[in-house]
């Protein structure tokens, strides 16, 4: 398993060296994004509207942050990711559109967005679940924010990232960690309840 | 008699200490989990939240991004002078406060509209759930700021009495097997057995106060407990869902009295960071409980 630093944007060729696994560093600019961006991110396509901001070979962030504005200018008290499944109906469509290269998040996503990702050369990330002062210490500063209307956890913050990290490789090219770890758990709980 | 700004003190300092410190028998469960975890990957998990566990307390900041919705449980003593109002009123006004100077983030949205209010409180929130205790010259004040990650994941069995202690352990198991990494594990598993239908969630979540490690004072609780624990840990859904032998830090159940048709069992986890404060208001001082 390979441990990999990454700039951002991410070529197709960087994403293609990636297995399930292997550990990711990435320096550049994220872009956080929860259910009523994506919802948003959407609307303007369906629109045919340019989005405000660039996620060709991007990389596309499942958090929330907590954000203090000092002086006018934001920045970031803690950022560990959120639950991506409730992503998992708006997903495909955005990695479709917009290139994105990379997802961050915490749990999976389906199937769906599996074959979304393997046929659009994308990796899934997951970031530890309530790291998220070490993950802010990554974070070097804010650039804009996008949809703060949404509130604070739902809008589109661009982070300007150093070695975010550790990232473990759990879904790329059709594989995901998480349905090899859920076939076992599956075989496990069958014959713990057997015992009962 | 305890005052209002006394009160609204103590609720902003057990917000700080809640969503910054994780308790200490909670960061030894994890030391112990990590410890005994084999897998690369399951280690790198443990070892990013032991470091981020030092370098928020370093810091001074949560410990995670979703410092959740305020939830208070508040015990009044009979032999406290104290307005029950005042306590009502410090939980509101100090949920707001710590929304700002700690500061947490404003996760309190409308459920039809989804418009945030901003400062965390919104139509019955925060939540409070009062005890009165005979003889006690004190309030009690905990907090329980809970994530969603994993309130999403609780559930609520009707069980038929018949399927009896076999049909809870089953339902457990299920639920956390399917909950997968979503609850950000090693969680801790609340169960609330018997009550009704609302009691038994209350119970779970309630279960999730008791500090980890402390034993069940019915015996035949107890021994569920370390049972369902075990058990759990042998499904392989491992730290953040990504594999391993941590699943659970901890099992907790609490019960209550049920008809004799019925037999519900509610299951709320609580997320890796334990996360929980409590305190004690004398007439003229305050004890911080572990």
């Amino acid at each position: 398993m390979a441990e990999v630093r990454l700039k951002i944007p991410l070529r197709k060729e960087d994403v293609e060296r990636l297995s399930v696994g292997d550990t990711v560093y990435l320096s550049g600019v994220v872009y956080t994004a929860r259910d009523e961006a994506h919802e948003g991110m959407l609307k303007f396509l369906g629109k045919g509207k340019k989005l405000p901001f660039n996620l060709s070979g991007g990389v596309i962030f499942h958090c929330g942050p907590l954000m203090k504005q000092e002086k006018g200018k934001w920045n970031v008290v803690c950022a560990g990711p959120t639950t991506s499944s409730r992503m998992n109906k708006l997903q495909s469509e955005v990695i479709e559109k917009l290139g994105v290269r990379a997802v961050i998040g915490k749990g999976g996503m389906d199937d769906n967005v599996m074959k979304a990702m393997e046929k659009n050369k994308t990796v899934y990330l997951a970031a530890t679940g309530g790291a998220a002062a070490l993950m802010a210490e990554k974070i070097r500063n804010v650039g804009r924010v996008y949809w703060l209307d949404l509130g604070m956890p739902e809008a589109v913050w661009a982070l300007n990232v150093h070695d975010l990290g550790p990232l473990t490789v759990a879904i790329a090219k059709g594989k995901s960690l998480y349905a090899n770890v859920n076939r076992a758990v599956a075989g496990n709980l069958k014959s713990i309840i057997q015992n009962l | 008699m305890v005052s209002k700004e006394r009160l609204t003190e103590v609720v902003v300092e057990l917000f700080r200490r809640a969503v910054i410190q994780p308790p200490v028998d909670v960061v030894r469960a994890l030391q112990d989990a990590y410890r005994n975890e084999t897998s690369e990957i399951a280690r790198t998990q443990l070892k990013a939240i032991l470091d981020n566990i030092k370098l928020a307390r370093k810091k001074e900041v949560p410990v995670c991004q979703d410092t959740g919705i305020p939830l208070f449980y508040v015990t009044v003593g009979s032999n406290i002078s104290v307005d029950v109002n005042d306590i009502h009123e410090a939980v509101v006004e100090g949920v707001a406060k710590a929304t700002k100077t700690i500061p947490l983030r404003p996760n309190v949205v409308d459920p039809v509209s989804r418009k945030n209010s901003g400062n965390n409180i919104a139509d019955g929130m925060p939540h409070i759930d009062f005890t009165f205790l005979p003889e006690k010259d004190y309030v009690e004040i905990t907090v329980l700021p809970k994530g969603a990650g994993s309130e999403n994941m609780s559930a609520l069995a009707m069980l038929k009495p018949s399927e009896g202690v076999k049909g809870v352990k089953k339902f457990v198991l299920e639920t956390v097997a399917r909950a997968s990494g979503n609850p950000c594990p090693p969680t801790i598993i609340g169960v609330g057995l018997g009550g009704s239908s609302d009691l038994a969630l209350a119970l779970a979540k309630k279960a999730l106060l008791r500090p980890i490690g402390t034993k069940n004072r019915d015996r035949t609780l107890a021994a569920l407990e370390v049972e369902l624990k075990e058990k759990i840990n042998q499904l392989g859904v491992g730290p953040m869902g990504l594999g391993g032998r941590a699943t659970c830090l901890a099992v907790q159940v609490e019960k209550a009295g049920c008809h004799t048709a019925s037999l519900p069992v509610g299951i709320n986890m609580q997320c890796w960071t334990g996360r929980r404060a409590a305190a004690r208001v004398f007439k003229n001082k305050v004890e911080w409980l572990k």
